[in-house]
């Protein structure tokens, strides 16, 4: 019997995995071409003095370079400033917000999702847009206007260095935590029951069962959201651009923005390749260094 | 049983909690919705230079002046809404189509390689796009010498990693059993990925298709790259350089950044179930 079955089997699997060869081929394609590629590619550019016919070899020049590039480590001071600016205060704004959400009725838990939620899907472009005019310099400026109201006075936001990457914090804040809201809310409502009835029995208030139920419960998704969060927000590029071109005086140039710079303004490739493998590595480095020390005792 | 007092004997003051709640959850909307909402009102001002008028919070006229003003900024204004549109929804199309594919394959067929290929796949996806982009635009400017066509706009993005890992995620919970039914019924692979996982998956290729389109939509970088006319450009590139050529016009950038928002307003408002549900499937557990 095992004689003749065998090689039924063995001819079965073989088909199944020549289906399964065919039906990845073209993922792998597109993957090939337009990821394993380019990342091999930069590389190899990284080490060379790019030209479109002959780049030549030039070691670690474009590497030493960029380490004794002051603006290169200004770059990297103004990402770290904005992302400790925006991404904790965004997480402890989306969890507080999706706490206050949880009492609520399905429906309007819904419906405050859908508000958080909204400005994640309008284009880029055009939140920068908005937000141009929001920041405008003249006294009659909408955030100029909140500002004397407060007593605060008005200020030229975007055009000072003072104030051009509060401004930029200002916006993330404002329009980044739908995401994590609904996330976070998500794993709120995953939270088995019977904890808080143990913590009940034991006469918990609001703030223990928060702290000592929910903070625990929800490391998991915190930690997935700083992570994320945090490699975004070393990427980021758009509003800098958009908003303030990386000015004043390179107040507000990240290190994405510096890259594009190089690339696509001075079309010094070799020097923006190099550049942005450092960056990977520099988010590589703090990844592993997030996980290390707060996913200790996170189970997946 | 839960986080908050359930206040079983006294409804009042559950009732005082949740309003007290909503009041701070209402500022807190008010706050994110206002740079959409002034948006939106503003684009119905008339198309003046900003210096000679004040903002306004509400509108104290109506005029589609502003957006006639947007439209006749260029011959081209409608076909950046076409280019967006052919380049999203093909985008979205062979996302759904090969990235079904591919989760069907590495999460039910056996193949030598597999859990390789998968595990790098991940951790590509981890590597910065500042990495990518420059071997990218000479790829495609300077080899295939392919910018400025739908081409060029279209290829990169294909089929993304994340809609394959998306797609694996999801096609995992599938059980084995009803395979292996389909496989004795005398299905072959492609019949039992046609008319079994593509109908349970709906879901989860619906929710892949919004949000890829949206992507699409809305980006900016890429097209910004690889176009130099202002035929072949998107909306979001046109918008860009509107802004730059008009920057005193306040009311008909604010039409501008509304029409480009708005397809986006309208997908969203009437499939919101799934822009939410895209949102948590496959990104947390616990």
């Amino acid at each position: 019997m095992t004689e003749y079955a065998k090689p039924i089997k063995r001819r079965k699997i073989k088909g199944d995995a020549a289906w399964g060869y065919a039906f990845i081929a073209v993922a792998l394609l597109v993957f090939a071409m337009f990821t394993l590629y380019p990342v091999i590619s930069a590389l190899i550019i990284s080490f060379q003095k790019y030209k479109p016919i002959g780049s030549e070899f030039v070691g670690f020049e474009n590497y030493t370079e960029t380490f004794k590039d002051k603006l290169f480590w200004k770059a990297i001071v103004n990402t770290v400033v904005y992302t400790v600016l925006t991404v904790p205060v965004s997480l402890l704004l989306s969890f507080a917000v999706s706490i206050m959400i949880l009492p609520l009725k399905k429906k309007m838990q819904t419906v405050f999702k859908a508000v958080y939620y909204l400005p994640a899907v309008a284009s880029g472009v055009a939140l920068s847009l908005v937000w141009l005019w929001i920041f405008d310099p003249m006294p009659v400026g909408i955030f100029n206007k909140v500002t004397s109201f407060f007593g605060l006075g008005t200020h030229n936001w975007l055009g000072s260095s003072a104030y051009a990457m509060f401004s930029l914090v200002l916006m993330a804040w404002l329009s980044s935590h739908g995401t994590s809201i609904i996330i976070y809310l998500a794993a709120l409502l995953g939270i088995d029951g019977s904890y808080y009835e143990a913590a009940e029995l034991d006469g918990a208030s609001f703030f223990q069962k928060l702290w000592y139920i929910v903070v625990p419960c929800l490391k998991p998704t915190t930690l997935f959201l700083l992570v994320t969060g945090v490699i975004g927000s070393f990427q980021v590029f758009q509003n800098a651009y958009l908003m303030t071109g990386g000015g004043p005086d390179n107040a507000t140039t990240m290190v994405g923005l510096l890259i594009f710079n190089n690339a696509f303004k001075y079309f010094e490739f070799g020097k923006a390749a190099a550049q942005s493998l450092v960056l990977a590595a520099i988010i590589a480095v703090i990844s592993f260094i997030q996980f290390k020390f707060l996913g200790k005792d996170v189970e997946y | 049983m839960s986080l908050y007092n359930p206040h079983a004997g006294r409804p009042q003051i559950r009732i005082a909690r949740n309003t007290v709640l909503m009041i701070i959850l209402l500022a807190f909307a008010l706050a994110t919705l206002f740079p959409i909402y002034y948006m939106i009102i503003s684009s119905f001002g008339e198309p003046v230079e900003a210096g000679a008028m004040d903002y306004k919070l509400v509108p104290s006229s109506f005029s589609l002046e502003s957006y006639k003003f947007f439209f006749e900024f260029s011959e081209y204004t409608y076909r950046w809404l076409l280019n967006s549109l052919i380049v999203a929804t093909t985008v979205m199309v062979t996302n759904v189509l090969f990235a079904s594919m591919a989760g069907y394959a590495f999460s039910k067929i056996q193949f030598k390689g597999r859990a390789a290929i998968f595990s790098l796949l991940l951790i590509a996806m981890m590597i910065p796009y500042q990495v990518t982009q420059v071997p990218l635009y000479i790829l495609i400017v300077n080899i295939f010498e392919i910018q400025n066509t739908y081409t060029a706009l279209i290829l990169p993005g294909l089929v993304t990693v994340y809609n394959i890992f998306l797609a694996k995620q999801f096609m995992g919970s599938i059980p084995n059993e009803i395979l292996e039914c389909a496989k004795i019924e005398g299905c072959n692979q492609f019949q039992i990925y046609f008319r079994i996982i593509l109908p349970l998956s709906k879901t989860v290729l619906a929710v892949m298709a919004i949000l890829t389109f949206m992507d699409n939509w809305n980006t900016f970088f890429w097209p910004f790259l690889v176009t130099n006319s202002m035929d072949m450009q998107t909306i979001q590139v046109g918008l860009k350089n509107f802004r730059f050529a008009n920057t005193t016009y306040f009311a008909p950038m604010m039409a501008g950044a509304t029409i480009s928002a708005l397809p986006m307003f309208i997908l969203f408002f009437s499939l919101q179930k799934y822009f939410l549900e895209g949102v948590t499937v496959g990104a947390v557990k616990g």
